[in-house]
């Protein structure tokens, strides 16, 4: 890398390590508000001198987090699936086949990135509750896959155009495989790096996603895991810890996740910039 | 299920022959329908029918309205509050890129270092991005909040009177715009550095040699040579500013009144607290117009200086 002199190594590094702390600072206080007493009013910076756990137990079974925890990761795992599944399937038919059909649906697909997905909102509440799919994982899940379709199609198109090459399919088919037995034997397979990409981005967005899951989520036994979370915090809005707890559950999972898979989050992202 | 899908596949193969015998090529349709059909289904079709919507006083769930013309397009613009939300809409977008490329640019900068704390300063600035924007919200909630907020703590260490930063209209939106800036700046740091580390080092090694100062290589090395992640980075920056709904929502709830309300949360309101749908309607139209014009001039005009650079 660079020649920095020692100084200047230590000058770096100190700066680093003030923005380090800067961007630690709401956790912090996450941390000690999530941990002090109902009745503690000492100042959020100081850690509380006797840990109360208690928060942890209370905010879990008044927000109904176990339930929120189980419809946010069916509705996460399924929308996951299926855009994979029809994403790669529908992104490889109009990255090979170059028709002039084809060439209108995926500029439709791209066309879609634009329209903000709240712009829709009236009439798609209209005809969710007329399909009676109201508070039903389905429609949250179909949902996110409509949301994240284009996306999913652009980034795996521009991964087959780009690196599959087309002579390993050709061999499949003089040897008689099937269209789909071609794409799910051999090409899929090689898209594992865009596929992680597509699985992270979009599992991210989905557990996190709260625009539309307070609109077709309501009813508790359906809840995700903001939607349990801003009903708790309009409920506590005075008992902060309690609150904090709550957050501070509610976010642990992708949190762990991604320290451990940190590489592939941050790899995924850096290559989709540099290519796109 | 593989035999019917074969069999399928067989199907539109010897349909297509039949059809243009000198073109070997099918469109292979069969594979992008369900994702046509959902996205049709949950983004075409609603978008089309809120442009419908938006000239009906429909209230959102009675059976009957009527068609009443360009009267809520009337109302948007004669409606004081549309002009203070869309104000605020962008301000959260513009506030937000300005702040988020300055910020990610440094960071990717300093970051480009081969320091030893690198990889832990670059985790925990990336971090918020993993986490709930509306939990983001929540967590600075605990920062700025009136009572018990950390920020008033320090006032109060210091004997100083405690502030109502978040009921305050004067402040409020800029709270917002830090608290999104916060959570995303780790994707522009991210593509920085990316950007930085696929400029070849030749270039400045030849600047070093011309005698080129440290501001010189930035302006005429990196920043050219970076241009086409500048544009990604203010394209996104400025779609998900003007989008902003979840922090909104956690900080202020779009108040006092309307004062830190985004198109989106306002709409939200129009159609669920005050049962006024044509007009939400009618907002959304407004909100993607705007939404539109302004992502594809920041597209085009940032691809037109990657192209001079």
């Amino acid at each position: 890398m660079d020649q920095l002199s020692s100084r200047t190594k230590w000058l770096l590094t100190g700066l680093a390590l003030m923005i380090t702390a800067f961007h630690l600072i709401p956790f912090y206080i996450l941390i000690t508000t999530s941990l002090k007493k109902a009745g503690d009013f000492t100042s959020k910076w100081a850690f509380p001198s006797n840990f109360d756990t208690e928060n942890f137990a209370l905010a879990w079974e008044q927000a109904n987090l176990g339930n929120a925890f189980i419809n946010t990761a069916i509705i996460t795992v399924f929308a996951a699936v299926l855009l994979i599944f029809f994403g790669s399937m529908a992104a490889y038919a109009l990255a090979r086949r170059t028709t002039k059909l084809n060439k209108y649906v995926y500029m439709l697909f791209v066309g879609v990135m634009v329209i903000p997905p709240l712009t829709a909102l009236v009439p798609l509440y209209r005809l969710v509750v007329d399909f009676g799919m109201m508070n039903t994982h389905l429609v949250a899940i179909l949902n996110n896959v409509a949301a994240f379709m284009p996306l999913t199609i652009f980034l795996y198109a521009g991964f087959i155009r780009s690196t599959i090459p087309k002579e390993l399919e050709e061999a499949a088919k003089i040897d008689g495989a099937s269209t789909l037995g071609v794409f799910f034997k051999i090409v899929f397979p090689l898209l594992k790096p865009i596929t992680a990409t597509v699985l992270i981005i979009s599992s991210v967005y989905i557990w996190n996603d709260y625009q539309f899951a307070i609109f077709f989520l309501q009813d508790s036994s359906v809840q995700t895991l903001t939607v349990a979370l801003a009903g708790f915090f309009g409920q506590n809005s005075s008992q902060l810890n309690l609150v904090a707890a709550a957050a501070l559950m509610a976010s642990l999972p992708m949190v762990i996740v991604f320290l451990f898979l940190q590489r592939y989050f941050i790899e995924g992202l850096a290559a989709g910039s540099v290519k796109g | 299920m593989a035999g019917t899908l074969t069999k399928a596949s067989e199907k539109t193969k010897t349909k297509s022959r039949k059809m243009k015998k000198s073109r070997r090529e099918s469109s292979l349709w069969w594979m992008y329908l369900p994702s046509v059909l959902i996205v049709v289904l949950f983004i075409i079709y609603p978008f089309l029918d809120g442009i419908r919507i938006s000239f009906t006083n429909w209230n959102g769930f009675s059976q009957t309205y009527d068609y009443i013309g360009l009267d809520q397009y009337k109302r948007m613009f004669a409606d004081p509050d549309t002009w203070l939300v869309v104000k605020n809409t962008l301000l959260y977008g513009i506030g937000s890129t300005i702040l988020q490329n300055i910020a990610g640019l440094g960071y990717a900068l300093l970051l480009n270092h081969n320091l030893k704390v690198r990889s832990f300063t670059r985790t925990i600035i990336y971090l918020p991005v993993i986490i709930s924007p509306l939990i983001m919200g929540y967590i600075w909630y605990f920062f700025f909040a009136f009572q018990g907020g950390a920020l008033n703590d320090i006032f109060l260490l210091f004997g100083k009177d405690p502030i109502n930063a978040l009921g305050n209209p004067a402040v409020n939106p800029y709270i917002i715009v830090f608290v999104n800036t916060f959570q995303f700046v780790g994707i522009a740091m991210i593509i920085y550095l990316a950007g930085l580390q696929s400029i070849s080092k030749d270039y400045y090694e030849a600047a070093n040699i011309d005698g080129a100062t440290g501001w010189q290589k930035f302006k005429n090395i990196t920043i050219p040579l970076l241009m086409p992640s500048i544009t990604i980075n203010m394209v996104l920056n400025i779609i998900g500013g003007l989008k902003l709904f979840d922090v909104i929502v956690a900080l202020t709830n779009g108040g006092p009144g309307n004062a830190s309300q985004s198109m989106s949360t306002f709409m939200y309101n129009l159609y669920f607290a005050r049962q006024d749908a044509g007009y939400a309607a009618t907002q959304g139209v407004l909100m993607a117009i705007i939404i539109l014009i302004i992502s594809m001039a920041a597209l085009l005009y940032f691809k037109r200086k990657e192209v001079e650079a």
